[in-house]
C-alpha cells in the first residue's frame, strides 16, 4: 500500500534521513520506533508532503506522492493523528470532527462517519458542543483520532499517540488503534514507547540516527538483544 | 432541517435583521438628506469593518490592506466614472480590487503574523507613492475630479453592497469553507494535514473580502468629488476597519457591524463638537476595549445576556 524507497531528506543543511526504505501492506499495523531525534517525524512529514525529500520515492497505492501538496495526499486517503493531537482549540468537538471530513470524498458522507466516530468514542458524543480546549489530554487525543477517521482514510499515520498521556489512557488509545485496524484501516505508527508499539504492531522498523538499523516481525524484535538493551531497559 | 416546529426565540434575530434591512432600504423615502448622507458614511465603515472581518476574523491574519483596496476603488471611479454607467464602475472597482488582492495574497499569504500585517501596511504606502509618481509623470496633476452622483443613488449603492456582503458573510460562515478558514486560524498545520489547500483558500478569501472594499471606495469617491493619492490611499481607513471590527468583537458578524456603526456615528458627533479631540477620544476608547473587552461589544453583550438569563457565568 505504502512504499518508501531510498529516501534522503534534509532539515536545512543537515541530513536527517539516510536511504530509508520501508513498506506497509494493506491491513497491517507497522511501527516505526526510535529515540528522540532519530528522524521519525521527518519521515512522517515526507509521507504527508510537508517535507520534500531530496531523493528517493514515496508511493501510495501505486502512485508517486512525493512532491504532491499535502491536501492532495489527504484527498487520496492518507491521514494523520499529529503529535499532541493538534485539535482546533476554539472549535467545538463536533466542529473539529466535521473539519476532519473536509476532503471531498468524505464530506458528502460526514453524517455516517460522525455516527461511527461517536460509537467508537461515546465520550466525544457527550461533549459534542464543548470547545476542544476544555477537554482533557486523553479526550483531545480521542478527538484527534476521531477527526482523522472522519476523512475515511485508507492509511492512518499516528505520530507519538502516547506522548504525554497517563498510562491508563495510553492503554486505551492503543486498544483503539487495534480496533481501527479491524475496521480495515491500515496503520503506520510512530512511537517512542517501544514496548507498547511492538506489542500491538505486526512489523516494525527501528530508526537510529536517520537510518533504519533493524526491521522485522515484532515478536522477533522483542526477543532481540539490541532492542532489549537499548529500548526496553533489560 | 425540520420545518413545522419553529422556536420563536430563534426567530427574533433574523426577524430584527429583516426589519432593520427593510428600514434601511426605504430610508430615502422618509429620512432627511442629512440622515441619508450620515448613513452612507456609516454603511461605508460597516462594509470596511465587516469585509475585513470576513477574512481576518476566522484566519487570524491581520490585514492592514483595506485602504489599498478602498483606494483602488476610489481611483476606478475617478478614472472611469465619466465614461461608464455608475453600477458598472462600482462592479469594476470591486473586480480590480479582487484581482489585485489575488496577486498580493498569492505573494504574501505565506508570511505569518506581524510580517503579513507589515507587508499589507506597506502595500498601501507603495500604491500611494507609485500612483503619485504616475500622476505627476503622465498626467501632470496630482488630483482628479470625480463625477457627481445623487445622494440617494450613492446611499442605495452602498446599501446594496452591504447586503451582498452580509449575504456572503452568512454563506461563508455556514459552509465547509467557513469551517476551514477557522481551522486555518486555529492551527494552520493541522488544517493542511486534514486536506485543506491552505494557501489557495487564504488567497481567495482575501481577494473576496477586497471586492467589497473596492466597491465601497468607488461609491464614496463620487461624494468626495475630488481625490488625490493622499486622500484615496489613506492608511487611516485600514486602521479604522481593524479598530471598528475589534471594538465590536470578532466572535460574530454582528460585532464588526455594531462596532463600525457606533464608531462612525461617534465620529460624526465628535468631529462636530470636539474637532480637536476626537482622535484622542477614539484612542481612549480603543485602549479600554483592548484592556477590558477582549471579545468586544458583542462579547460583553453575550456576557450580560447570560447573566440576565441566570445561566452559567462565562469564564473570566
Amino acid at each position: 500500500m505504502l512504499e518508501i524507497r531510498d529516501l534522503n531528506a534534509f532539515y536545512g543543511k543537515l541530513q536527517v534521513l539516510w536511504n530509508v526504505s520501508l513498506q506497509v501492506r494493506e491491513g497491517e499495523i507497522v511501527a516505526i520506533v526510535g529515540s528522540n531525534g532519530a528522524g521519525k517525524t521527518t519521515l512522517l512529514h515526507s509521507i504527508l508532503g510537508l517535507v520534500r525529500p531530496a531523493s528517493g520515492s514515496v508511493t501510495f497505492l501505486g502512485r508517486r506522492i512525493d512532491g504532491l501538496p499535502s491536501y492532495a495526499i489527504a484527498e487520496m486517503g492518507v491521514t494523520v493523528v499529529p503529535e499532541g493531537g493538534r485539535v482546533f482549540p476554539e472549535m467545538s468537538v463536533r466542529e473539529n470532527l466535521e473539519m476532519g471530513a473536509y476532503p471531498h470524498r468524505a464530506w458528502e458522507r460526514r453524517k455516517e462517519a460522525l455516527k461511527y466516530v461517536y460509537q467508537l468514542f461515546p465520550r466525544l458524543k457527550e461533549r459534542e458542543r464543548q470547545l476542544a480546549r476544555t477537554l482533557s489530554g486523553g479526550e483531545r487525543q480521542m478527538l484527534a483520532i476521531g477527526r482523522a477517521l472522519m476523512s475515511r482514510p485508507k492509511l492512518c499515520l499516528f505520530d507519538e499517540p502516547s506522548y504525554g498521556l497517563a498510562p491508563v489512557m495510553v492503554k486505551e488509545i492503543f486498544e483503539i488503534i487495534q480496533k481501527i485496524r479491524e475496521q480495515g484501516v491500515t496503520v503506520l505508527l510512530v512511537e517512542q514507547n517501544v514496548r507498547r508499539a511492538l506489542e500491538i504492531a505486526d512489523r516494525a522498523y527501528v530508526l537510529e540516527n536517520g537510518r533504519i538499523c533493524m526491521e522485522g516481525e515484532c515478536a522477533e524484535l522483542l526477543e532481540s538483544d539490541h532492542i532489549k538493551k537499548a529500548y526496553l531497559g533489560m | 432541517m425540520r420545518l413545522g416546529k419553529i422556536n420563536p426565540k430563534k426567530l427574533w434575530v433574523p426577524g430584527a435583521t429583516f426589519v432593520v434591512l427593510a428600514l434601511l432600504a426605504t430610508l430615502p423615502l422618509y429620512a432627511s438628506t442629512y440622515s441619508v448622507i450620515l448613513l452612507t458614511s456609516i454603511l461605508m465603515f460597516v462594509i470596511l469593518a465587516l469585509s475585513w472581518a470576513l477574512f481576518s476574523a476566522p484566519t487570524g491574519y491581520i490585514s492592514l490592506a483595506p485602504a489599498a483596496f478602498f483606494g483602488v476603488g476610489i481611483y476606478t471611479s475617478a478614472i472611469l466614472g465619466k465614461q461608464l454607467p455608475f453600477p458598472l464602475v462600482v462592479s469594476l472597482g470591486g473586480l480590480i480590487s479582487f484581482c489585485l488582492a489575488l496577486l498580493v495574497g498569492a505573494l504574501t499569504l505565506r508570511l505569518r503574523g506581524i510580517y503579513f500585517a507589515m507587508f499589507t501596511f506597506g502595500l498601501v504606502e507603495l500604491i500611494k507613492h507609485f500612483w503619485l509618481w504616475y500622476e505627476i509623470q503622465f498626467t501632470g496633476t496630482r488630483g482628479r475630479f470625480v463625477v457627481v452622483v445623487p445622494h440617494n443613488t450613492i446611499y442605495l449603492a452602498m446599501f446594496a453592497v452591504f447586503v451582498l456582503l452580509l449575504l456572503t458573510t452568512y454563506l461563508v460562515r455556514r459552509s465547509r469553507l467557513g469551517l476551514a478558514l477557522r481551522s486555518i486560524g486555529e492551527c494552520e498545520e493541522a488544517a493542511a494535514h486534514i486536506g485543506v489547500n491552505v494557501n489557495a483558500l487564504k488567497t481567495v478569501m482575501f481577494a473576496v473580502s477586497a471586492i467589497f472594499m473596492g466597491a465601497a471606495g468607488s461609491i464614496i469617491a463620487t461624494r468626495w468629488t475630488y481625490v488625490d493619492p493622499y486622500i484615496a490611499f489613506n492608511p487611516l481607513y485600514s486602521f479604522m476597519a481593524v479598530l471598528m471590527a475589534l471594538f465590536g468583537g470578532l466572535g460574530h458578524p454582528y460585532g464588526p457591524i455594531l462596532g463600525a456603526a457606533i464608531f462612525a456615528y461617534l465620529e460624526e458627533l465628535l468631529i462636530t463638537r470636539f474637532p480637536y479631540y476626537y482622535m484622542l477620544i477614539f484612542g481612549v476608547v480603543l485602549i479600554i476595549t483592548v484592556l477590558y473587552l477582549p471579545e468586544g461589544l458583542i462579547g460583553l453583550i453575550g456576557k450580560i445576556w447570560r447573566r440576565v438569563r441566570g445561566g452559567h457565568y462565562a469564564a473570566a
